[in-house]
């Protein structure tokens, strides 16, 4: 398992060379191999959805996904969500509403609920809660995650 | 938010009272958080851990050539020896890494330290340890069996704390009831499950030999003390850093062994050393929660009036004690607290806590006031069936009303609105409404149930409570250092250690208010024992009350000194000087002067203010205070499935007063995130051990956190008893939210369940639970 595979990731625009054991998740290559630590880890086995990015338009759970999987598709983190200094109308809302206590589970809220409005702008409240219930968050009792999302849902329609 | 405001009135603040964004998010929701997982390190750590629940140790075997520590290499690091001075403790160590025996599946007996994480989790998988098993003790009740085992032999009868009380009089009073009410309640064991999971990278510094570890926690200044102490080095070699800490829920107050041994060998190897703990080894091997038996019986007179309260509270603590509250954290607080917010003067209680061979229990967000409250609130609803008076009716009779309040274990109640609280709620809720429609659901075989939890939680206490505690460690006061720079910007070092709770957004609010700057321009600075001052962190709803009150000390000291300023730069009477919008102005005049011009005129031109003050503008204030009490009553509306057992919990209303609300919107996040994880205690969260001491949910699929979809709109409304015992006359209310959902959810389910004839008073209240007393009916009818 040590034989490193010579890869290249594209996270936000950008391309990684790495060599990573073929083991290695896209999690850990993103974070360690990457650098770009905005992308959490809350359980390693897919349940928590902390460390959710957005792989070709599909909200993934990035621990469940090995890097070499991810070669040559389109990575985007949260790093990659502002536009500059213009923040993303979800990373506005989650602010403008209290979506976020002590911030460890929000990146992979953010792309998860980014991932699914893209692809679902006229998403039902019934089926919002249901995607998000895909994830866990322990501070904020979802209350002010579920309003967020609403709103910049309302934003990103415009 | 709704306001009724009990207490002295406004005090016309602009910024304190305003739902103004957080400081803290902009960083957080750009993925800038910086978390202690997020450090790159030379070197891995990775424990391994017993899978026998107990037993003596006879080998460990290590791949050759790897780097692999034991007790027997790390001699000279003392145990964790946590300590009181009462209520029959028997003081236990736990050694860093397991030595000659081990307690509890989950026990680190080895640390594998290699270049990578991985390399050390294969080099772990690698490592033979063999343990001659014994039979373990699980449950709390079999530990204090005749014959059972001992797992401390310090401790004997597996008893490690042992608390009595009991009023004058109270055999006489017990005498004269009506009726005696008795609930047996069962709470099982629970995790706080942060999101992050515990974390530690200790970096050696070769230019001053000083270590520096970055840490999940939630005390970093004890940490260090408690760390530097285990391992024999200088404290003020160790720096201790809570970056960004993904939340703490308690889990991250007590001091690990985790910790120790990653900074020792940091120091060892004289290099950089991390351990990244991974979800499993949180679930097993962190700190639980919550594991109780509690016995409670209400003596009645004849009008449902409670006279006599008598407890027995039984609690799992695991095999060790944890730091630095020991073990006494659930038990005594139960005792202590018991009779909540009732009127009853004559208490009997034993407190017991019995030590396991299950991981250690410590502080768990709301920390036994889930459990009393669920106790004492199904006592209340089985007492109103017996006398048959409504539940509201007979809290009605019984809710203190009459402030300040002595109880019958001498803590003294300040002003708080109980009955107050309960009224809003029933009023929200328009019961007769609700009794319709679950007559109107009965008849069609579905099954809605009502319960209600009032409570009172005692918040921002000081060191004189842990003191009565016999606490050799007793925390209580906050310092904050306050500056205003000479560029006139401002910032607060503070000795408590927030983790999500907003609390550089608040501090800042009250700084705001005080010297006329917004907040925007203050920086609050914490976690760092090398840049903030000597603090007991976030704990026990006390950072806003504590922190917040060493804040406004050290706040109303600077506004003194800038009044003092201005008065010689603008020739003008202090009492006619306000400060706002970044100036100090004299009334009813244009004249005014920037507060950063005199804030230069502080550091660089002394000689102007005749000696009448320090140079520079920094201030300090300490803030111990005696301790106040918030409270609320909590309602939840269930729809019980009773073919399957489910509950769904269709509405929850909290009414709450947590005394001045700094900033609601952060308030009602608070609240929100504690109901969540309540619901979660009432319906859910369970750690399940086998008979053998195995844990069978060792993952979060099996280990369920509630999701946004068992989480319901929660309904809140507001009171604001501004309190006499805090300077800001703040409450806390981090916790509160926690508190009252098992009591509500349970007497609710208890409401659905009437037409059945059976009641559930444990919790989680799953559905294997209610669908087994169902079944029970059913065989029975």
């Amino acid at each position: 398992m040590t034989d490193k595979a010579t890869i290249t990731l594209t996270i936000n625009g950008k391309d990684y060379a790495i060599a990573v054991e073929p083991r290695r998740t896209l999690a850990d290559a993103i974070r360690e191999d990457c650098g770009q630590t905005g992308t959490h880890i809350g359980c390693e086995h897919g349940v928590c959805g902390a460390c959710t990015v957005i792989v070709d338009d599909a909200p993934v759970r990035s621990c469940l996904m090995f890097a070499v999987q991810a070669e040559g598709k389109n990575i985007r983190t949260v790093e990659g969500l502002a536009n500059g200094d213009t923040l993303h109308p979800m990373q506005q809302a989650f602010m403008d509403n209290h979506g976020l206590q002590c911030g460890f589970c929000t990146p992979g809220f953010l792309m998860l609920a980014v991932g699914v409005l893209e692809r679902e702008p006229n998403i039902s409240d019934e089926d919002l809660i249901d995607v998000l219930s895909s994830n866990l968050c322990r501070c904020t009792g979802y209350q002010n995650i579920i309003k967020s999302v609403r709103a910049a849902a309302q934003e990103m329609r415009k | 938010m709704s306001a009724h405001t009990k207490g002295s009135g406004g005090d016309g603040m602009k910024w304190v009272g305003r739902s103004i964004r957080r400081l803290e998010d902009p960083a957080l929701v750009q993925g800038r958080g910086r978390f202690t997982g997020d450090l790159p390190s030379a070197r891995w750590v990775r424990f391994v851990r017993s899978p026998n629940a107990a037993g003596t140790i006879k080998s460990i075997t290590a791949p050759e050539g790897a780097m692999v520590i034991t007790a027997a290499d790390i001699k000279g690091v003392k145990k964790i020896t946590p300590m009181l001075h009462k209520f029959n403790y028997k003081p236990v160590g736990q050694p860093i890494l397991a030595d000659g025996e081990v307690r509890f599946v989950g026990e680190a007996v080895a640390a594998v330290v290699a270049a990578s994480e991985e390399e050390a989790e294969d080099i772990a998988d690698l490592v033979e340890i063999e343990i001659e098993d014994t039979a373990a003790v699980v449950d709390g009740r079999a530990a204090i069996e005749d014959g059972a085992r001992q797992i401390h032999p310090e401790a004997p009868g597996n008893v490690i704390l042992k608390g009595e009380a009991k009023t004058p009089g109270f055999d006489d009073v017990w005498a004269t009831a009506a009726k005696i009410i008795r609930c047996d309640a069962r709470s099982h064991r629970q995790n706080a499950t942060p999101m992050e999971a515990r974390a530690a990278h200790a970096a050696y510094d070769p230019v001053s030999g000083r270590i520096t570890l970055h840490c999940t926690a939630q005390m970093p200044h004890l940490m260090r003390t408690a760390i530097a102490d285990c391992i024999g080095m200088p404290e003020s070699d160790l720096r201790v850093i809570a970056p960004d800490v993904g939340g703490g829920f308690g889990q991250k107050m007590s001091l690990c062994t985790e910790y120790v041994l990653v900074t020792w060998l940091a120091r060892h190897l004289k290099t950089s050393v991390a351990w990244t703990e991974d979800r499993r080894e949180n679930l097993i091997a962190s700190f639980h929660s919550r594991d109780q038996y509690v016995t409670l019986e209400g003596a009645f007179d004849k009008d449902a009036k409670l006279i006599a309260l008598r407890a027995d509270v039984l609690s799992n603590v695991g095999a060790y004690s944890c730091f630095p509250t020991t073990c006494g954290v659930e038990p005594l607080m139960a005792m202590a607290e018991m009779p909540g917010p009732y009127d009853v003067q004559q208490y009997q209680c034993l407190a017991r806590g019995v030590l396991t061979n299950t991981c250690t229990m410590a502080a768990y967000r709301g920390v036994s006031r889930p459990v009393i409250t669920f106790t004492l609130e199904r006592l209340m609803d089985k007492a109103a069936k017996a006398f048959a008076v409504d539940p509201i009716d007979i809290r009605r009779r019984n809710l203190i009303t009459q402030f300040p309040y002595k109880s019958a274990m001498g803590l003294e109640y300040d002003e708080a609105s109980y009955r107050e609280t309960m009224e809003i709620a029933v009023e929200a809720i328009n019961m007769p409404a609700f009794r319709a429609r679950q007559q109107l659901a009965r008849d069609k075989g579905e099954y809605l149930g009502i319960g209600f939890a009032t409570f009172s939680e005692r918040t921002g206490y000081g060191s004189p409570a842990f003191a009565a505690r016999g606490m050799a460690i007793t925390p209580g006061w906050e310092t904050v250092h306050v500056t205003v720079d000479p560029s006139g910007f401002v910032e607060a070092r503070i000795g408590s250690s927030p983790h999500g709770q907003g609390l550089r957004t608040t501090l800042a609010q009250i700084i705001a208010d005080e010297i006329g700057v917004p907040p925007e321009m203050i920086k609050v600075i914490h976690g760092d024992t090398d840049t903030a001052p000597y603090g007991w962190g976030t704990f026990a709803s006390r950072s806003l009350v504590i922190s917040g009150g060493a804040t406004l000390i050290a706040a109303r000291k600077i506004r003194a000194k800038l009044l003092k300023i201005a008065g010689h730069m603008l020739e003008a009477a202090e009492t006619d000087i306000v400060l706002e919008d970044g100036k100090a102005k004299v009334a009813g005049t244009d004249r005014d002067i920037s507060i950063a011009a005199m804030a230069r005129e502080a550091y660089t031109q002394t000689h102007r203010f005749k000696g009448e003050i320090e140079p520079g503008l920094t201030e300090s204030g300490t803030y111990d205070p005696p301790g106040t009490f918030s409270n609320a009553c909590h309602v939840a509306l269930v729809r019980l499935d009773a073919e399957t057992g489910h509950v769904k919990v269709e509405r929850y209303l909290v009414a709450e007063d947590a005394g001045r609300i700094i900033n609601p919107m952060i308030a009602d996040g608070q609240v929100h995130g504690g109901v969540a994880q309540g619901i979660g205690n009432a319906l859910l969260e369970e750690i399940i051990y086998d008979e053998s001491g195995a844990i069978l949910t060792a993952n979060l699929a099996d280990y369920m956190p509630p999701t946004a979809h068992e989480i319901p709109s929660i309904e809140l409304h507001h009171m604001e008893t501004l309190s006499t015992q805090s300077i800001t006359k703040a409450k806390g209310l981090g916790e509160g939210g926690t508190i009252g959902p098992p009591a509500a959810v349970l007497n609710a389910i208890n409401d659905a369940l009437t037409p059945f004839g059976v009641e559930i008073d444990t919790i989680p209240a799953t559905p294997q639970r209610i669908r087994a007393l169902l079944r029970n009916a059913e065989r029975a009818t």
